[in-house]
């Protein structure tokens, strides 16, 4: 019995709830099934390269929080490593364990928001979402008593961080701290122990690991892979040769173990936070460094590893105050490469929740 | 008189499920609120209690709009297609019993007309909604509204059959099509007499009427609005309120199958329409709590767990309501006691095999 | 007499509940005669929605919905349940030959719905 039946096209984005920003997935449908997705992107192409060029090493710095809007501490962070590598100077201790502090409590919040839309893409109207709001809003006071801001914190500085913390940031922190773990339980029982989840996720979405390998994914959806891959460890940065914790990983690379990582992940930034503060030490935040910045002629690559993935900063000196060539390699950007081959002969609905668990934030992926 | 009765019924009617919708969208939004960690709508009048008012204005005065491509007088119809049967569910509904009651009491059962065919009438009417859908789906020329529609078939064609079965079990002990012996029937709910059957009722329903975990048909993340994707102001509004006029039918069926109606719990305060109502809003409340907690399940695991998992359920419920007909046990208190364990039992068995069969996923 | 009235009163309600759903619709459409709601209707407005872009190809197509036989399959088991009640209304009169009749009848449906389980009916195509 052979039913003649056509496939239809469907625009999933720009405008749509699922696709997280202005994201287009132009997707051929056969009933329910995809039988192809081609990626449209770059409507939030603001030129961010193109305007370091035009910018002092230090005026480019906001211009990193407007990339991943969800981490900006990170960006902040990529950005002045890659300038502190190519000028050759080096933040003061306790810039840098406070650097550590801030990129961790980053990783934490952008983790809540990844796991809570994910969930809300899987239809749990809103209830997770605004659970874990909850807990990112902790941390966001937490970033507006550092640099009074709660989204574009701008704090990071070539050569250290912009100021001190306030006396009452790290009382702060050390509460958050200890309560978060409970919270993280609460959110892994959420996902771990839902039958509903589990159907939804087990199975669905998977990058083996060789594909995730080729495709140069990085972060949670490369861990999620089975591969033991976390620049935190391979090619330490900042103090975190110092630090204690486990990379936690996947096995099978499919959506479930990418939100298992990320779980676990939060779990790790914690015991990293407890380590930080406990060996915060006195003295300057900022090390001698002038306004206008005239690294020597040459070109660097300074990477982290950002919540979402590698963050790299390609720049090339001219020994001018401004780069004369930045590049930047965006982890969302590379890990949604690979979403095609995550979803091929899914249903929609599954495509829906890839998306999700690839975590991606449109102002990163266009720049 | 029967005019001057059905037409106070009318009114009676159209007054409860209108009033009753307005208040189950403050509920929804305000309960659900509480659920999130938030207030919900807290500005328009006293507690936000005239937000449903403020709504319902602002909607009356959105210009309508009919998609170019589409089918204009399919488009054009469909809501009212969809609208209509809602309200037909509580004309066989018995707000109160015959005889003494709280406070006044009654020479015959107050509905607009006890048919002695209740059940099956409602079982019919409650379907018919889908066409709408179905209508809105096609007619939209939009294919998000094609796939919403195309959801909307497959959800009907899986839990109509679980759900009519599980509701063969309280025909055969109450004796009745008719809603109004059913509930006389209860001197012992049926929620403890058929625990099994209430529970495939109640998920049945909860598919039947797009309600989380079931809500694959406004999968708001995958298809945006669905069906009424294409629908602006007053002909939007119907589907919305048809929507919420189903729940509310959907509340008061199970109330009146399973929870006794309008009795108060074996009989130990006077019947009163007061009792029915506060059930509806138990499961109503029910709903909104599965609502809030549940992520919504996949087209195709929604079919497989009706047919692989429901059905055979309420083929069991059905034999041992059966049995226990025939037999010497009854429907007493000894049947309670046999039924709530045995559910509980099917339901862990079942439930566990379902799963592991090829991992965690479903079907 | 009555049996018939009760069916006489449900039809005149689903006029009633018909009419209130048209008076609804039109409601509307007498004010935007009146000019109380705007009407300026343009392409852009009356144009397909497809998450802001223009669609591509037609919706109104074959469409593979994947499940023909669930379809066929709920139409016997529907006529089953149907069958099911006249026989659950008269269950305490039909005693224990009723009760084994059903049996029987409700085991040859069982006895396809396994055919068909093996058969992957269930699953989608």
């Amino acid at each position: 019995m052979a039913l003649r039946t056509e496939p239809i096209v469907v625009n999933m984005g720009p405008q749509h709830p699922a696709t997280h920003g202005v994201f287009r997935m132009r997707v051929t449908l056969d009933g329910e099934v995809i039988t192809d997705l081609e990626p449209v992107m770059g409507y939030l192409h603001r030129g961010v390269e193109k305007l370091a060029e035009a910018r002092t090493y230090t005026q480019f710095i906001p211009l990193t929080d407007r990339m991943d809007y969800l981490s900006s501490m990170s960006n902040n962070l990529a950005y002045v490593l890659a300038v502190e590598k190519l000028a050759g100077v080096e933040a003061p201790p306790r810039a840098q364990y406070l650097r550590v502090i801030m990129a961790e409590m980053m990783r934490i919040s952008n983790h809540l928001m990844a796991v809570g839309t994910f969930l809300d893409d899987m239809g749990a109207f809103h209830t997770p979402l605004l659970y874990m709001f909850r807990e990112r809003e902790k941390l966001l006071d937490l970033f507006e008593m550092v640099c009074g801001q709660r989204l574009t914190y701008n704090y990071m500085r070539i050569g250290g961080l912009s100021h001190d913390i306030p006396p009452e940031f790290l009382p702060a922190l050390k509460k958050f701290v200890r309560d978060m773990p409970g919270f993280v339980d609460e959110y892994d029982q959420l996902i771990r122990e839902n039958e509903i989840v589990l159907a939804r996720t087990r199975g669905v979405g998977v990058l083996p690991r060789a594909l995730a390998i080729n495709a140069s994914a990085s972060g949670p959806v490369l861990r999620g892979s089975g591969v033991k891959w976390d620049l935190r460890k391979t090619d330490p940065y900042l103090v975190y040769d110092k630090l204690e914790f486990d990379v936690p990983t996947g096995a099978v690379g499919d959506i479930y173990d990418r939100y298992r990582v990320r779980i676990e992940e939060m779990r790790q930034s914690v015991r990293i936070l407890e380590q930080a503060i406990e060996r915060l030490p006195p003295g300057e935040v900022r090390s001698d460094v002038p306004h206008l910045v005239h690294p020597p002629r040459g070109e660097v690559y300074g990477h982290i590893e950002a919540p979402k993935g590698e963050l790299g900063f390609y720049l090339v000196s001219d020994t001018g105050i401004a780069p004369y060539r930045c590049h930047i390699r965006p982890p969302s950007l590379i890990n949604l490469t690979a979403l095609r081959d995550m979803v091929l002969g899914m249903k929609i609905a599954d495509a829906i929740i890839t998306l999700g668990s690839i975590d991606i934030v449109l102002g990163e992926v266009d720049r | 008189m029967d005019w001057l009765r059905w037409i106070i019924f009318v009114v009676i009617i159209l007054a409860f499920a209108l009033s009753f919708v307005m208040a189950f969208i403050l509920l929804e939004r305000r309960i659900v609120g509480k659920f999130q960690l938030r207030p919900g709508p807290n500005r328009v009048g006293p507690m936000g209690m005239l937000q449903p008012v403020a709504d319902a204005v602002k909607i009356l005065l959105k210009e309508d709009i009919t998609p170019a491509k589409g089918d204009r007088w399919v488009h054009r119809l469909a809501p009212i297609v969809a609208f209509a049967p809602a309200l037909l569910v509580f004309a066989v509904v018995p707000f109160q019993g015959k005889g003494p009651g709280l406070g006044f009491s009654l020479d015959q059962p107050a509905a607009l007309a006890d048919l002695n065919v209740g059940v099956l009438y409602i079982v019919a009417v409650s379907s018919i909604s889908v066409i709408g859908m179905i209508m809105a789906g096609w007619a939209s020329n939009n294919k998000y509204s094609l796939l919403g529609a195309m959801r909307a078939i497959a959800q009907m064609v899986s839990y109509e059959v679980p759900l009519v079965l599980s509701i063969v079990g309280i025909v055969i002990a109450s004796g009745s099509l008719s809603l109004n012996s059913i509930v006389e029937a209860q001197s012992i709910p049926f929620i403890l007499l058929q625990p099994l059957g209430f529970l495939i009722y109640f998920l049945g329903a909860t598919a039947e009427i797009n309600r989380a975990p079931f809500d694959l048909l406004e999968a708001e993340s995958e298809i945006v609005a669905s069906y009424h994707t294409e629908y602006s102001g007053m002909r939007f509004a119907m589907f919305f309120l048809g929507e919420y006029a189903y729940a509310l039918g959907v509340s008061a069926i199970v109330s009146v199958l399973f929870l006794g109606g309008y009795k108060f719990p074996f009989g130990l305060l006077p019947q009163s329409f007061i009792w029915f109502l506060a059930k509806i809003f138990l499961v109503f409340f029910l709903m909104l709590w599965v609502r809030s907690t549940l992520p919504r399940v996949r087209i195709d695991q929604m079919m497989a767990f009706a047919w692989k998992f429901l059905l055979p359920l309420s083929l069991v419920n059905l034999l041992l309501v059966a049995a226990e007909g025939v037999s010497t046990i009854g429907f007493g208190w000894a049947a309670v006691g046999i039924n709530v364990i045995l559910a509980i039992a099917f339901v862990v068995i079942w439930a566990n095999r379902f799963y592991r069969v090829k991992g965690v996923t479903v079907g | 007499m009555s049996f018939l009235a009760d069916y006489g009163y449900i039809g005149l309600f689903f006029v009633v509940s018909v009419v209130f759903a048209l008076t609804t619709v039109l409601i509307p459409q007498i004010l935007t005669a009146l000019g109380v709601i705007p009407s300026k209707p343009s392409p852009a407005k009356s144009a397909t929605y497809e998450c802001g872009m223009d669609t591509i190809g037609k919706s109104w197509v074959q469409f593979n919905f994947r499940y023909y036989f669930l379809a066929l399959l709920f139409l016997v088991f529907d006529i089953e349940t149907v069958f099911l009640y006249p026989w659950a209304v008269a269950f305490n009169k039909l005693g224990l030959f009723g009760f084994v009749e059903m049996v029987i009848f409700v085991g040859i449906l069982v006895v396809a719905y396994l055919y068909a389980w093996k058969k992957k009916a269930f699953e989608w195509k």
